[in-house]
């Protein structure tokens, strides 16, 4: 029997007339990759926001680990272990790549209001940071000013940044957008190096991204789940092609 | 490094800055103009309340538009216990420092509830309702100010407030050290996670951060540094007034810092110096010298983006390329 990691159930959330996300239910099992697919304005990235606590539901639960969660922050959230990455690179980037890792390393390693010893001296934040960088890719560019970095490389620190709070899963906004088919593939083979190390919930346009990685498919179609399934029958489900994978 | 190297554009600029204060009641008299050691004891008073919002505002963020407030209670807690016969300084000092601190938990606890244009109006508003509270009250002087009679007595040898080297140099210790603990905070774990809520709140409290605590922590430290500005302004003046606390000394204390650097380290100091020694010899040339000022400042926001600080660093990087 697999754990259940993340339990969704019955999530709404309404935007005046609009229901944004409309009773979606679903779970995500340890080590699995569960990905989330839908057209423009389905609602993943609200979903997303509700999961990670930057916007609050309406009504229903999100249960992680078999502790209900609905109610807490955003960095309690990420204490517990539920970090997520974001669609638009959000990383400091008037900060150094290492030390955009460092902060993350940081937030783990207990309260923060250590006043008097310099930061960037300190080894037991910079090296796991260095390792992780190590890891990912970007080891040579760690003094680099992180808005200095070419669009796949800020990616790839959105993810390392993700890493380094040590997560137990991995809320993935797609992570692919705005790359090139190349930097997309070379991102899809590191993710799936991931695979069996961190359970993730992976939202992402990229539809050979999408069947390459995900063990369990989702389709939301204006905030409602229209599908759900293994790859194989997403791929086949009549409605999920009608509604957005196209007559291909 | 605390001043990046010493012998860069931006290092020689800082070092000067710091040799003119450490020697001015020498040079003054030397150049026949002794009311420059007045001018400058300002100065480094003013410029620890500039240095205490740069804290916030360089490094947090937050941009506090009645940072000024500060230096007010600071000041008249000097200047009320003084009224009523305490003059101890160990007693005015840790208390002027500590209802700074409370007021500025307060004020920041419902401030920092807010962002951007709020943020700035909110701050305006607490500091414009402590402004009306030191105007009504008759007692403390209202709108005439309160005049100090005794300097915060110590019971130190030839440590008397009232001496003008004394105050002077006291200044000047007072400033060095709220520099030098700006540096260690800015540089630290804490001053990390300001920095890093500056630059994107919603990734630190995505990575775990619960950022109002800090921020809300950085701003009770800066009001109680401004505390500071305000005792030794107290002391020197021997009068505090309503105008300590107006709005447009909140906005002045904006000005130094934005022309000296936000967020360098040594940028408030130049920008204080900058801004009082200007102001005070256009107002020897005009009475309407703030026709000439005003525009001067648009300037230096508009075309010296990082102030004083940054125009010297860009010096220098230009001088590597």
């Amino acid at each position: 029997m697999t754990k259940t990691v993340l339990k969704v159930d019955n999530l709404v959330k309404r935007f005046g007339g609009l229901v944004a996300t409309d009773h979606v239910s679903l779970d995500v099992e340890q080590n699995e990759i569960h990905a989330i697919i839908g057209p423009n304005g389905a609602g993943k990235t609200t979903l997303i926001h509700q999961l990670s606590g930057m916007i609050e539901p309406d009504s229903g639960a999100i249960l992680f680990n078999d502790v209900e969660i609905t109610q807490l922050s955003a960095p309690s959230r990420c204490h517990a272990g539920l970090v997520r990455s974001f669609q638009i690179t959000s990383i400091l980037k008037n900060f150094t790549v290492l030390d955009n890792v460092a902060l993350a390393v940081q937030a783990r390693q207990g309260h923060s209001f250590r006043f008097w010893k310099a930061a960037q001296k300190d080894q037991t934040l910079r090296q796991p940071a260095q390792e992780i960088l190590d890891e990912v890719g970007l080891g040579d560019r760690s003094h680099v000013l992180a808005g200095n970095l070419a669009h796949g490389e800020q990616r790839r620190l959105e993810i390392a940044v993700a890493l380094a709070t040590s997560p137990k899963l991995l809320l993935l906004d797609e992570p692919m957008a705005g790359m090139d088919s190349e930097a997309s593939e070379s991102m899809t083979a590191y993710l799936r190096s991931l695979k069996g190390k961190y359970t993730m919930l992976l939202i992402e346009h990229d539809m050979d991204a999408v069947f390459a990685l995900a063990d369990r498919i989702t389709v939301l179609v204006y905030g409602q789940v229209i599908a759900s399934g293994i790859p194989e029958e997403i791929r086949k489900n009549a409605e999920v092609r009608s509604a957005y994978l196209g007559d291909d | 490094m605390l001043m990046g190297s010493l012998w860069t554009p931006r290092g020689i600029y800082n070092a000067v800055i710091i040799i003119l204060c450490i020697i001015m009641p020498w040079l003054a008299p030397a150049i026949g103009q002794e009311f420059f050691t007045d001018v400058f004891t300002r100065t480094m008073i003013f410029a620890i309340a500039a240095i205490s919002l740069n804290l916030i505002m360089g490094y947090g963020g937050m941009i506090s538009f009645g940072h000024a407030v500060y230096i007010g209670i600071g000041g008249y807690t000097v200047g009320i216990l003084s009224y009523h016969g305490i003059d101890n300084g160990w007693i005015q000092w840790p208390m002027a420092i500590g209802l700074c601190g409370v007021f500025a938990l307060i004020f920041g606890a419902i401030s920092l509830r807010t962002k951007g244009v709020y943020f700035i109006m909110i701050t305006l508003a607490f500091a414009q309702m402590m402004y009306f509270l030191s105007v009504s009250i008759e007692k403390y002087g209202s709108d005439d100010g309160l005049n100090i009679d005794s300097q915060s007595q110590f019971g130190v040898p030839f440590f008397d407030l009232s001496d003008p080297l004394t105050i002077y140099y006291t200044a000047f210790l007072c400033m060095m050290l709220c520099v030098y603990i700006t540096y260690r905070f800015v540089n630290s774990r804490f001053g990390m996670v300001i920095r890093g809520s500056m630059s994107n709140d919603e990734r630190m409290r995505s990575i775990g951060y619960p950022t109002y605590g800090y921020k809300l922590t950085a701003f009770v430290i800066a009001g109680m540094m401004a505390g500071l500005s305000g005792i030794l302004s107290a002391n020197f003046e021997a009068f505090m007034s309503p105008d300590n606390l107006f709005w447009i000394a909140s906005g002045d204390l904006i000005f130094m810092v934005v022309l000296g650097g936000m967020g360098t380290i040594f940028g408030p100091i130049g920008g204080t110096v900058l801004f009082l020694v200007i102001s005070e010899i256009l107002s020897n040339f005009t009475e309407s010298w703030h026709l000439i000022f005003g525009p001067l400042l648009i300037l230096v926001v508009l075309y010296m983006r990082g102030g004083m600080e940054g125009f010297f660093a860009s010096l220098g990087r230009s001088q590597n390329d």
